[in-house]
């Protein structure tokens, strides 16, 4: 899978990602907030980067493709932060019936540092061989 | 366990998701792999195995999984969801303080009682604040 780098993270990025989930943790935009629980500022929500990581995933193989998609966060990500997502493919096999791939994914900071690893099980269009 | 509860796949919802994470939503209908986290849309304090009162500035997303046996919910899929505590545990943070590890499993069903979906999260609550 050929490696995908995003714009500069902003705190748009995670009001626009925390509106639309639900999850209104206002750790992630208040810097008072934030400041007041030990952090420098809002840190990224960690499933805007796991949802980008499985868009990386959906462009790649289509949505409906996806059997099971698993994230391990590791580092916080801030706003500034270019993220960086990549995947490599494992061998085609065979689960319920059906052609899967599985893959390995991870997302990294500008640092090289891990901001999540991921896992993804898609189907193929090839179908039972 | 919590209560069950409805969720209905509507497709303006499923647009917002899909664009905030850097994608959009196809012809097919389809939701993106990680729609499912607006299920807190749906589910009241009775469906919800958390406590109300958490500190938010002391909790960490650890982990998070999706499970589809036919691929993700697609627009117009009428849902109901059921969250219970599979494990919990108490671990020595790094930093020293304890740190609470709770997963919760969501099981989404279809109205003939169809498996469609399990969404797992591990959470991650501190005994202090950041440092």
């Amino acid at each position: 899978m050929t490696p995908r780098t995003d714009a500069p993270l902003t705190l748009t990025d995670f009001v626009r990602y925390q509106g639309a989930s639900g999850d209104m943790n206002p750790i992630h935009h208040d810097p008072a907030f934030a400041q007041a629980a030990g952090y420098p500022g809002p840190f990224a929500v960690g499933m805007l980067a796991a949802g980008r990581l499985a868009t990386f995933v959906t462009d790649a193989y289509g949505a409906a493709s996806v059997r099971r998609f698993r994230v391990r966060f590791s580092e916080q990500a801030w706003p500034g932060d270019v993220l960086t997502y990549a995947g490599t493919a494992g061998q085609e096999r065979e689960e319920g019936g059906e052609r899967v791939v599985d893959l390995e994914l991870v997302c990294t900071r500008q640092t090289g540092g891990v901001h999540l690893r991921g896992w993804a099980t898609v189907a193929t269009a090839a179908g039972p061989a | 366990m919590g209560e069950p509860y409805a969720l209905e796949v509507e497709r303006g919802k499923a647009r917002e998701f899909a664009r905030a994470v850097g994608g959009d939503l196809g012809a097919d209908g389809v939701t993106h792999p990680t729609f499912l986290m607006t299920g807190v849309f749906w589910q009241g304090p009775e469906s919800s195995p958390w406590p109300a009162d958490r500190e938010m500035g002391r909790v960490l997303h650890g982990e998070q999984e999706f499970v589809f046996p036919h691929g993700p919910p697609r627009v117009g899929a009428r849902l109901t969801g059921v969250s219970r505590v599979e494990g919990s545990e108490v671990k020595q943070g790094k930093r020293g303080g304890e740190m609470t590890v709770t997963r919760v499993l969501t099981e989404y069903r279809d109205d003939d009682g169809a498996l469609v979906a399990e969404v797992r999260s591990t959470v991650i609550e501190t005994s202090r604040a950041a440092s």
